[in-house]
């Protein structure tokens, strides 16, 4: 798949999160549309993910702002985990699409998320996990800015440099908005970069709307754990959404959905 | 059946070291993490023979449980070590969401729980975490007596499918059951029959029940041992079959009666077959510092106490 194929895929990727969280109203858009194209660069380019592959020989990927879940189980449905109109049972009872994401229920999730701050740490595990069995998996972790407030997400990073576990890869979706506002008002995050640095990550800053910057960040080799340091906004790609805390956990209504699907779909 | 034998004195937690030590050896996909504790827990011990699967996570404990996790994503064994309270206390929601509500195969033993920590004191003292793990759907619990069921407990968790708990202490105790009794996890061990009244007891407390037992025996007063080691799933016909033969039931545990064995054995009758019971522990109140012996004895965890108990219970009825 070309780059320009990619990008407009994402476009359709955004129109299967918007209908399926606006049918069912229930789900968090803001967070999804923000981190598309860093999922689908992942699962589309730089993962091994073909779901003909025993699940062993696959790559991981971690999303551990298991809230955008949306955004995961579209990729992996157009990535051919299962069918696409599976996503319009996002939430309801008995669905495979639970929430967050549930690795006992979904072909193609890879750990169970979506209680914050937990999400590094399994990947550290499966990183530990692979370097111990002699594989060359790569392990990614999705992260959102919001979680970096957790203690336990320090730890995490702690334990990913002290293991140098160069395996891994954590993205962060970095949009600046967290459910109560504006990370810097709820809770300062200070300066990301400088602290990932001085907790020995390689960091990476990259436009995480851009495929291109995102898959030169993904190969760049290094000696150290990388960090990428994906700027993004969240809601991105719908015009009344983007930059708005309150889109975090709200679904449009019908009228809204429309407004949104003309505008992705233009 | 019934005489006490005693063999030798070892504490838990060192026979739990022994005993991982030498899976090590046969399951090359048995890996170790500790949190800083390893000299404690006594995982140093494997440590030492498999450096290569053995992670020390330092102190903290929430991304120790993570990090067990992924191990077991990837296909390894993994074997989680710190104290109870830590454990199973504080890094209580990553052992129910990374680990149960993915039911990885995670075996948690803990160290270091009840009043037998002894001088730390109540804020190391654990005495809500059998309440804590037997509460998260698919997690089995279990509380073995003594260094030779702590090593069978130990296979046993290994070997099953799902999350485990293994509540392993900390003073050194006598080790009295057989190398050959069988240990099936969710079924209790009857150390001796008994008409009278039954005393469903835990970890260190069966020794205590075993020497009540022989008090009460020459009283005349028939009081049959339970060793509960499986809290969770619990034994409910053991405990249905002890309450119809003898109507009157003793639980007895180094942890708060809020949640634990009494409550298991409580909700047990309460459904199946009401019997009298007294739920002796900690009855709602934190321990404090002290030699293990002597808080046994403050909080009346001994078996000069389990035996007035029966006695009570026996001459209630007559």
């Amino acid at each position: 798949m070309t780059e320009a194929e990619l990008q407009a895929l994402c476009r359709i990727i955004r129109s299967d999160i918007i209908k399926m969280i606006g049918r069912v109203k229930s789900g968090h858009p803001g967070g999804s549309l923000s981190c598309t194209e860093i999922l689908a660069t992942l699962y589309f380019k730089e993962m091994l993910a073909d779901p003909a592959l025993p699940p062993e020989m696959r790559d991981k990927c971690i999303l551990c702002k298991g809230h955008a879940a949306p955004a995961l189980y579209t990729v992996l449905a157009h990535r051919g985990y299962f069918p696409r109109e599976e996503l319009l049972t996002l939430r309801q009872l008995g669905s495979r699409l639970q929430g967050h994401p549930d690795m006992k229920k979904t072909p193609g999730v890879d750990a169970s998320t979506g209680s914050l701050g937990q999400g590094c740490s399994i990947a550290i595990g499966l990183a530990l996990g692979a370097r111990l069995k002699g594989t060359s998996q790569k392990i990614f972790a999705v992260v959102g800015d919001g979680e970096m407030q957790e203690g336990q997400f320090w730890e995490a990073m702690m334990s990913a440099a002290h293991f140098g576990l160069t395996n891994l890869t954590v993205i962060l979706d970095h949009n600046g908005l967290q459910i109560d506002g504006a990370n810097d008002d709820v809770m300062c995050l200070g300066n990301i970069k400088a602290k990932l640095q001085a907790f020995g990550f390689e960091v990476i800053e990259a436009d995480g709307h851009d495929i291109g910057q995102l898959l030169a960040a993904y190969r760049k080799t290094t000696e150290k754990p990388k960090f990428i340091l994906a700027h993004t906004v969240k809601g991105k790609g719908v015009s009344f959404m983007e930059n708005q805390a309150g889109w975090h956990g709200k679904a449009p209504s019908a009228e809204e959905t429309e407004q949104a699907l003309a505008e992705l779909e233009a | 059946m019934g005489t006490l034998n005693i063999r030798g004195t070892k504490a838990i937690r060192v026979a739990y070291g022994e005993a991982l030590a030498e899976l090590g050896a046969e399951r090359p996909d048995v890996v170790v993490l500790d949190a800083d504790l390893a000299h404690a827990t006594t995982t140093c011990v494997f440590g030492e023979k498999y450096p290569g699967r053995f992670f020390n996570l330092g102190i903290a404990e929430q991304n120790m449980m993570g990090v067990a996790a992924g191990l077991a994503i990837s296909g390894l064994t993994p074997v989680a070590s710190t104290f109870s309270i830590f454990g199973a206390g504080r890094a209580f929601e990553q052992v129910r969401n990374s680990i149960c509500y993915a039911n990885l195969n995670v075996t948690l033993a803990l160290s270091h729980n009840g009043l037998t920590v002894g001088e730390d004191g109540g804020s190391h003292q654990s005495i809500e975490d059998i309440s804590l793990m037997r509460s998260i759907p698919g997690m089995t619990v279990l509380v073995p007596c003594d260094a030779i069921e702590m090593r069978k407990a130990l296979r046993a968790a290994i070997d099953h499918p799902g999350p485990v708990y293994i509540r392993v202490t900390r003073p050194p105790a006598p080790y009295f059951t057989e190398d050959d009794a069988p240990f099936t996890v969710g079924k209790a061990n009857t150390l001796r029959p008994g008409a009278d009244i039954a005393i469903i007891a835990t970890g260190l407390m069966v020794y205590q029940a075993l020497l009540a037992a022989e008090q009460l025996a020459q009283e005349d007063i028939e009081a049959a041992v339970l060793n509960m080691h499986t809290i969770k799933p619990i034994d409910r016909d053991a405990i249905i079959e002890a309450a119809g033969k003898t109507g009157r039931l003793i639980t007895v545990e180094d942890h708060s009666v809020i949640g634990g064995l009494g409550s298991a054995v409580a909700e047990v009758l309460a459904e199946g077959s009401p019997a009298r019971l007294v739920r002796m522990g900690l009855q709602d109140c934190f321990g404090q510092s002290g030699t293990p012996d002597a808080l046994l004895e403050h909080y009346g965890l001994t078996a000069r106490h389990i035996a007035e108990n029966a006695r009570k219970l026996v001459g209630d009825k007559q």
